[in-house]
């Protein structure tokens, strides 16, 4: 039986391996890095080490502050869209048997598209000339003229954020649905029988009863939309001027078009200790309501 | 019940706007693949290509991209990303399944911790890691990352696939004196069957559609994946649109068909981990 015992170790040895190898201990090495002045452009140089002048720098430095601004205003914004319209989109499923599997299916194509074909599109389709986007806004007059979509901060935010809701916005419905189809169907009939309205039905007795899955589902898409990268490269490249640039991407810029790593893993830092805090607050906020 | 038609009306054309919706951009996508380079740019916009224009087909492979190889490369990265997956985190998913062990809860802290990592976080190490030995513009310089963002996804669903396998027959095997990895292989993995399929859609959908990681690591042109490849292809004087669609089209009708007919197991496997806790 002593065999027996180290079997599991055995088992999940590769996994634990290539996540500590690929993942953990590389974090580790970013923040070693984040200490350091080292630039490829100057490869003579090598790494000198300069305690936290990068964390420093960074505090300081109003192009990383304002891509921090950004991310979390990215953030909030989608993520808050995509509870609303998956909500929609889940209660629709849930109660619409005959529907179900169009609404699956097709709800199914944008979470399948990579993320930079699907920039690419909604990119063309906000097209200051030949665009659908203002061909629909004009015809539909909404707009009397063609629209700089991407060209002007507060449009290509929109532009960015619709598509990014667009894209993401399945998954959160998938898994609310998940979460809805767990309700046993009398809890409503017998909510119906005392004469609650419908709205009164979802805020007392659906919402309650989804709450772990929809934390769990707010929790990822927070995570994911916090690193935005793809969406926002492919669109606007973090434009006009930064204003759309979010932290990813200006860390990106950082390593590999100014070729500074020591600063961009500085960045990077800023980024991982944000996820971490998030993560914190949702835990702390599951194990609490949930109980 | 005296709304109930109004209602129903209501609802129908909600749900129909919704498909529109989410449906719309991909075949808007197919329909500008298929307009020529001077309808491309007409205003307004012609809702359908005056004549079916295929030349931007062939120009995803003859304009000076060399798509094809972007192709066999994404391929060959997702392909092996999911394999490897598959292997090792059918591997972790069975102990945990199966058996408590000391550790089982850091374990499983790991896993969750890696799928909130931010990938932001670790280029510069990889980077330079990759660098000295070696590893940029290979397969494996994917590869490697690929499976530590999907191993956590691959085990949690691995996981709850294998819970419900009855355990009465490993007992059975183990008793007739299998070894227990000879009970994993013969009996476990050919019960999860469905599981694997389920889980390697996945994978292969993640690895196929990521972005970062292919565009630092893999900067040679022969080595370069499709989705980094559909934003290189060079325009004159206008972004060559219709031929980026007809990429972008060749590049998703896969995965959108895959989608479609797969659509309950993938459901379920998106969901597996995030219900049950």
């Amino acid at each position: 039986m002593k065999s027996r015992s180290y079997l599991p170790y055995y088992f999940i040895a590769p996994a634990a391996i290539i996540i500590f190898g690929i993942a953990l201990y590389p974090i580790l090495h970013t923040f070693y890095i984040s200490l350091h002045q080292i630039n490829l452009k100057f490869p003579d140089l090598g790494m000198s080490f300069i305690w936290f002048e990068n964390y420093i720098r960074l505090f300081r430095d109003v192009r990383a502050m304002s891509a921090l601004l950004n991310t979390i205003f990215f953030t909030v914004s989608t993520v808050a869209l995509e509870l609303i319209f998956g909500m929609i989109i889940a209660l629709l499923m849930d109660r619409a048997l005959r529907f179900r599997g169009i609404l699956r299916a097709t709800v199914l194509i944008p979470w399948a598209m990579p993320t930079v074909v699907a920039a690419m599109l909604w990119r063309w389709m906000y097209n200051d000339q030949s665009g659908i986007i203002n061909a629909i806004l004009v015809a539909t007059g909404v707009t009397t003229e063609y629209l700089q979509f991407l060209a002007e901060p507060a449009l290509a935010w929109v532009a960015v954020i619709v598509t990014e809701v667009w894209k993401t916005t399945p998954f959160m419905a998938l898994l609310l649905l998940a979460g809805l189809q767990v309700i046993p169907r009398e809890v409503y009939e017998a909510s119906a029988i005392d004469g609650a309205s419908k709205i009164r039905t979802f805020f007392t007795i659906t919402l309650p009863l989804i709450k772990p899955v929809l934390l769990v589902a707010l929790l990822f898409r927070t995570l994911d939309a916090f690193r935005v990268f793809d969406v926002i490269f492919v669109m606007t490249g973090g434009g006009p001027g930064n204003s759309t640039e979010s932290l990813s991407l200006y860390t990106y810029k950082t390593m590999f078009g100014a070729l500074d790593f020591g600063y961009g893993s500085a960045l990077s830092i800023l980024t991982f200790v944000c996820v971490i805090l998030i993560s914190v607050l949702y835990i702390k906020f599951i194990g609490t309501k949930t109980r | 019940m005296r709304s109930s038609k109004k209602s129903k009306i209501g609802f129908g054309i909600f749900v129909t706007v919704t498909v529109l919706i989410m449906i719309f951009p991909f075949v808007w996508q197919a329909v500008t693949s298929l307009k020529s380079p001077g309808e491309i740019f007409r205003v307004p916009p012609s809702i359908f290509p005056d004549k079916l224009y295929t030349q931007n087909y062939k120009d995803v492979f003859t304009a000076g991209v060399p798509f094809h190889w972007y192709l066999r490369n994404s391929v060959i990265v997702a392909g092996l990303t999911t394999l490897i997956c598959l292997i090792v985190g059918s591997f972790a998913s069975y102990v945990l399944a199966r058996f408590k062990f000391r550790g089982q809860a850091l374990f499983l802290g790991l896993l969750l911790a890696v799928a909130m990592f931010p990938q932001v976080a670790i280029i510069s190490p990889l980077f330079l890691f990759f660098r000295d030995i070696g590893l940029l513009n290979t397969y494996p310089g994917l590869i490697l990352p690929y499976t530590t963002f999907a191993l956590p996804l691959t085990i949690w669903i691995l996981t709850s696939f294998f819970r419900e396998l009855p355990v009465d027959l490993e007992d059975a095997a183990l008793i007739d004196g299998c070894s227990p990895f000879q009970s994993f292989y013969r009996i476990i993995v050919p019960l999860a069957a469905p599981g694997m399929v389920t889980t390697a859609i996945l994978v292969f959908i993640f690895a196929w559609n990521e972005f970062l990681f292919a565009l630092i690591f893999n900067t040679a042109n022969h080595m370069r994946t499709v989705t980094v490849g559909i934003t290189m292809f060079p325009g004159l004087h206008e972004v060559p649109w219709g031929t980026i669609f007809a990429a972008s089209t060749i590049i998703t009708l896969p995965l959108v068909l895959m989608v479609l007919v797969l659509q309950k197991r993938i459901v379920q496997g998106l969901t597996a981990g995030s219900v049950k806790g």
